[in-house]
């Protein structure tokens, strides 16, 4: 019968049938898991609880912990954070990694970083392989042909006592993009666009297989860019077949398989695509040309809109938009203090934010600065850049990307999640206006009451110099 | 864990869409390396006028008097989105709910639930959005009785059986060890490159 990438993943992955499912249900699997990727903030606590609970990980080589999450990214970091206890959660983490024998990226380690960034640059995640992490953003990692995805902490403890998951077998969704993306529109722009088109719950309980000319086409950052926000649209993961540029990207990273593995890996990683005539529960077509550069408006991914556009109406919503409610855009509207109709290009912002596992790797950082160089961020704005990993900070620095950053007058940060999120530590301030290459805007992700607008990186930087939302494509305009 | 097999209860509606986990336990919240000791923290951002000081906000559904002991959460669509953190999970039982009715959940979030003994319910929350009235969930039966009605629910096997034995998984998963190390050795085998790799260490 013909298979879909998924159901290769899954059936040699599949230990067993838990249930088989009727009515809808696809059944639960108990799935063996190749890697097990942690961090600091819910990591730890997996760790910790397997411990009390008196039991041993199965095998520690499959295991990797990074520190990310509540670590500072100031210049001259260590143990101490911002963050009220984040002390205790680095170095409970650590001495519980340690203790199990996992691999350690500590602070310092040139392999440390955003977990989602250091997974793929040191090739601890693969095609054809099953991978977890108790953080939502791990379809990131899909992109590389792997089956990725985020798990609560006790899926955690589970998968390290057990090596395997009792997984509810998802529905499958082909989103097929085709055509070129027009000049100066960016994966991010193409990640908003389809959550604005689908809706926030509109991958729920599916796996997603993003395919077609366009994601060919596409860089392995941009395809991770684009799988990043597949936890947006409340999908199970999203997952891209590997291909020639996979391979080429992976081979000579840490943990890339070499010499005769090297070729065995290449002959299994051809079998990984959807056959011609697999069927999938739902498909969706895009066309390319139809995505604009994006920015959100609201307080849901979803809430996004063409840059050169407006804050929608909600009696007269985009014809490509998802369905949303009254309550909902409303609330958004309130909390972002907008009005409906207000030009999005313009809007004063208080802060530039360039960061987080959808867009801090080096292509990232070089359109960025590809913007500012020779410019200079605008008199009250507090920009910020965090590259994803301790190697695209020190692969920037040796482009001198850093220089063009600081002399446009950003910050300089170390490697890690930082200000994506607001962990009781560094935060924007209420009701700051921050334009950000992160994934979410919810209420308060960045800082109680802070306001959040979504954006690619070119888009950040462009904003930055010009004091309000701007359109990286006209900069003699800035 | 607690078995789940009936629950009878009066129900706290919060049916907004896309109630997201830094909503329902906010980061600074999480404070400690620790399962215990968040219910306190429970939508602190909307419970709390002012949230250093711990000042209730009179107006929201959990400081109003009739949903006191609500040992049920009315949720609307997409509830639990965003952070995978299970301390939202967390901070839901521990402030006392064992189930939500919400017309749609997160996946991560609705499997969370489960793995503490939270029954998350896909239903139309409306009908049960009545102050005072006693909602009966029967889990067996799959069903929720309230003012002489009856709704069937959906839920999968899996869950069912997690939820109604009050199951550890891991403890059950590991009975399936036998195969899980055939299961591995045949891997071995097959897929050498996914287990030589790990070995290899420092950068190269
Ligand atoms: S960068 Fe942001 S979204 Fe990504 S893992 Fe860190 S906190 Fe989560």
């Amino acid at each position: 019968m013909a298979r879909t990438l998924f159901d290769k993943l899954w059936d040699a992955h599949l230990v067993r049938n838990l249930s088989s499912g009727e009515d809808g249900d696809g059944g639960t699997g108990l799935i063996a898991i190749d890697r097990i990727l942690l961090h600091e903030r819910t990591g730890g606590i997996a760790l910790k609880a397997l411990e009390e609970s008196g039991r041993d990980v199965r095998d520690p080589s499959r295991v990797f912990v990074t520190m990310d999450h509540v670590v500072d990214t100031l210049p001259g970091r260590g143990d101490r954070t911002i963050m009220p206890t984040g002390t205790d959660f680095i170095l409970a983490t650590r001495e519980a990694a340690t203790r199990a024998g996992a691999t350690l990226f500590d602070i310092g380690d040139p392999r440390q970083g955003i977990v989602h960034v250091i997974s793929p640059e040191n090739a601890i995640v693969l095609p054809g392989l099953t991978l977890v992490c108790p953080d939502s953003h791990t379809c990131t990692q899909g992109a590389l042909g792997a089956l990725a995805w985020g798990i609560g902490s006790s899926e955690a403890e589970h998968a390290l006592a057990t090596g395997t998951l009792r997984v509810n077998r998802p529905k499958q969704m082909r989103v097929t993009i085709s055509g070129d993306l027009a000049e100066g529109v960016t994966a991010k722009d193409l990640a908003l666009y389809v959550v604005a088109r689908l809706g926030s719950g509109g991958g729920r309980a599916h796996v997603i297989e993003y395919a077609g000319s366009t994601i060919e086409a596409l860089p392995i950052e941009a395809r991770m860019t684009l799988c990043n926000m597949a936890t947006e649209l409340a999908a199970f993961t999203a997952v891209i077949a590997p291909d020639a540029s996979t391979a080429a990207w992976l081979e000579g990273r840490t943990y890339a398989p070499r010499g005769e593995d090297w070729q065995a890996a290449l002959a299994a990683w051809a079998q990984l695509s959807t056959d011609a005539d697999a069927v999938f529960d739902r498909e969706v077509a895009i066309d390319a040309a139809d995505v604009a550069p994006m920015v959100s408006w609201g307080t849901a991914p979803q809430q996004s809109a063409p840059l050169a556009g407006r804050v929608p109406r909600l009696a007269e919503p985009a014809a490509d938009a998802a369905p949303t409610t009254p309550e909902a855009h409303g609330r958004a509207l309130v909390y972002m203090d907008l009005a409906e109709d207000t030009a999005l290009l313009g809007l004063a912002i208080d802060a530039a934010f360039i960061g987080s596992c959808t867009n801090a790797r080096l292509p990232d950082l070089r359109a960025a600065a590809g913007i500012l160089a020779g410019r200079k961020v605008a008199a009250g704005v507090r920009a910020i850049c965090v590259p994803g990993s301790t190697r695209v900070k020190a692969e920037a620095e040796a482009e001198g990307l850093d220089k063009v950053f600081l002399a446009a007058g950003f910050e300089w940060r170390e490697a890690g999640c930082s200000m994506c999120f607001f962990s009781g530590g560094e935060s924007f301030g209420e009701e700051e206006r921050v334009i950000s290459t992160t994934n979410r805007n919810f209420e308060s992700r960045q800082g109680p009451r802070t306001r959040t607008h979504l954006a690619s990186p070119a888009t950040v930087a462009a904003s930055a110099i010009a004091g309000r939302i701007a359109d990286p494509r006209k900069l003699e305009a800035l | 864990m607690e078995p789940f097999l009936t629950l009878t209860s009066i129900a706290a509606p919060l049916i907004r869409d896309n109630v997201d986990t830094d909503a329902i336990i906010p980061s600074r919240e999480m404070k400690s390396v620790s399962k215990r000791g968040l219910s306190a923290g429970l939508f602190a951002g909307w419970r709390y006028t002012d949230v250093d000081a711990r000042v209730p906000n009179p107006e929201f559904v959990l400081n109003r008097p009739e949903y006191a002991g609500a040992r049920i959460l009315l949720g609307g669509a997409n509830f639990g989105s965003g952070s995978s953190r299970e301390h939202a999970v967390w901070a839901l039982a521990e402030y006392g709910f064992r189930a939500v009715i919400a017309a749609g959940f997160s996946p991560i979030f609705r499997g969370n639930c489960i793995r503490n003994g939270v029954l998350p319910i896909v239903l139309d929350p409306r009908p049960f959005n009545e102050p005072g009235h006693q909602i009966e969930i029967d889990l067996p039966a799959q069903e929720i009785r309230a003012a002489g009605q009856t709704w069937p629910f959906d839920i999968d096997e899996e869950a069912k059986l997690m939820l109604t034995e009050g199951l550890d998984p891991i403890a059950l998963t590991l009975l399936d060890g036998p195969m899980i190390d055939a299961h591995e050795s045949a891997d071995r085998q097959s897929r050498p490159w996914a287990w030589s790799v790990l070995s290899q260490g420092e950068p190269a």
